[in-house]
């Protein structure tokens, strides 16, 4: 299976889902327990994509599949052209908690991935004024200016957030992960980070594959909402968002957005029911 | 506030104070002899009497520990690196440390005299192999319960399992090393001492020993008071390191 053959309609794919299955053991495989099952979705490239489902359904078991953590017990996931075969370097990740190294300011938080991640890891240590420059001007753009200092544990919970963000987009990825990262936060929080991350976006149009049980965030943030269903996780239905870009807040307030909303609200209803 | 404040870090003293005079006054009144119990007073007079003595036993008994604990350290953290960041060292080795853990140290102490003869050597031995566990168990502990999001974070990247071990396993495991060097200096005291009481003819452990067989109970009192104070003395001094190295995982009582 070639990347050209499976590309989209219009464009070549970035992220390419083939039949993809897992089961997380060769035992769960051969009882035919599967965690997700026959995944078929491919994005182009720079969109905005968000899974939603009931908990439980297998979208982090998706993100692993995407990022490569975990490889397809049946099918292929191809990603960027190329299938993929081990943990991918341009992706980056965060996650519900915003998972910081409290001994370590802010600053080297988000510096952390290009301690680590090739090329920037061979020169770290003569470049690291300049990127640390970068980092600034990262968390300055998230709004985190003057709290680059600071140790984890001395911001709040929506600031940790946006720094864990930062540590994700530092080593330029075209691709980031963010499974669930809005969760915790309460609802005035969460909707500035919507409009963070949405600018972020927006300027650097890197790849998105959002993971959450927020329906109204989904359909703000995405191009296209995925909705998945109970264990064994299988996608029901692919939802095209086309409320015109930029959107802000007060798009949520439309009507068309709520339409929107509740059809994905009912969809899923209809999921936790059955 | 302050003045709560003072009165709290007073109040060990205070309570120390407190108990020192009603065992003296017990003492007295009750005229305890002092071959059962001898009074504070009695103990101070020993100190004072003995210092020489006891100066050059404490201070011998002190480098054994000294020299056993560095050991522990050492072997501490190598086998905790080992079994806490891998899955089979552990299944493997765990068990079997723990045996070896529960077997009393003042029961080995016989077989290292035959190794070793008399003197330091078992002193150190048996300070090594009391302390070394709970610093093994403390690292590993600090590698193993690393939060699988953080990993996965960094795997994506590329990271290497020792990448992984050295930026975030072992800065988040000092912590747990260091609240156990607290606890296990005071264990290695209780190592030489045990192991000086059957096998050696210095140190506070022997003139514990012999202080007791001659009936002169105030200077083995004096002995217990010193190896005590000596113990506090670097508990207090590995406390205050843990303090000033992992400030980040005490911020809870230092924002009171």
């Amino acid at each position: 299976m070639t990347a050209a053959a499976a590309g989209g309609p219009d464009a070549p794919a970035f992220v390419d889902f083939r039949e993809v299955w897992l089961a997380y053991s060769a035992e769960a495989a051969a009882r035919e327990e599967f965690a997700v099952e026959d995944i078929t979705l491919s994005t182009r490239d720079g969109e905005f994509i968000a899974i939603v489902g009931p908990s439980g359904c297998g979208k982090s078991t998706f993100m692993k599949l995407a990022t490569g953590l975990k490889r397809p017990t049946r099918g292929t996931v191809t990603v960027a052209g190329a299938p993929v075969t081990g943990p991918l370097k341009i992706m980056g990740m965060a996650f519900q908690a915003p998972t910081l190294l409290p001994w370590r300011t802010t600053l080297d938080n988000v510096l952390l991935p290009l301690e680590i991640v090739q090329p920037y890891r061979a020169d770290f240590r003569q470049r690291r004024d300049e990127y640390a420059a970068r980092a600034r001007r990262l968390l300055a753009t998230v709004g985190l200016q003057g709290y680059e200092d600071r140790f984890p544990w001395q911001l709040s919970g929506g600031m940790q957030q946006r720094a864990s963000i930062c540590r994700a987009l530092i080593h330029e990825p075209r691709m980031l992960l963010l499974d669930e990262p809005f969760g915790a936060l309460d609802a005035f929080t969460r909707e500035e980070l919507w409009n963070v991350l949405r600018d972020l976006w927006t300027a650097q149009r890197f790849n998105v594959i959002l993971v959450t049980h927020d329906l109204r965030e989904a359909v703000y943030l995405a191009d296209t909402v995925y909705v998945m269903s109970r264990r064994p996780g299988r996608i029901l239905e692919r939802r095209p968002i086309d409320l015109p870009r930029p959107r802000d807040l007060d798009v949520t307030y439309t009507e068309a957005f709520s339409r929107i909303v509740h059809e994905l609200r009912d969809r899923i209803g209809a999921i936790r029911r059955g | 506030m302050i003045r709560s404040r003072t009165f709290e870090r007073l109040a060990p003293w205070l309570l120390l104070a407190a108990i020192l005079l009603v065992w003296e006054v017990l003492c007295r009144v009750l005229s305890v002899s002092e071959f059962v119990l001898p009074t504070p007073s009695a103990i101070a007079g020993a100190l004072v009497e003995f210092a020489g003595p006891i100066l050059v036993n404490a201070w011998r008994t002190f480098w054994t520990t000294r020299v056993g604990f560095a050991l522990s350290i050492v072997v501490g953290l190598v086998l905790g690196f080992v079994v806490g960041s891998s899955r089979l060292a552990y299944a493997a080795m765990y068990p079997l440390l723990t045996a070896f853990n529960s077997v009393p140290k003042a029961a080995v102490v016989p077989i290292l005299v035959v190794w070793f003869g008399i003197g330091a050597g078992p002193a150190i031995l048996t300070a090594f192999l009391i302390s070394f566990f709970p610093i093994m168990v403390n690292v590993a502990t600090g590698l193993a319960t690393l939060e699988p999001e953080l990993e996965d974070v960094l795997r994506v990247l590329g990271a290497r399992r020792l990448d992984v071990l050295l930026k975030v396993g072992l800065p988040r495991s000092m912590p747990y090393f260091f609240a156990s060097l607290k606890v296990a200096i005071t264990l290695a005291f209780v190592g030489t001492t045990v192991s000086e009481m059957s096998a050696s003819n210095e140190g506070i452990g022997q003139l514990l020993l012999s202080a007791g067989s001659q009936s002169r109970m105030p200077l083995a009192f004096a002995g217990l008071v010193v190896i005590g104070a000596m113990a506090m003395a670097m508990y207090e001094l590995f406390s205050w390191i843990e303090r000033h190295t992992t400030a980040w995982a005490h911020r809870g009582q230092q924002a009171h």
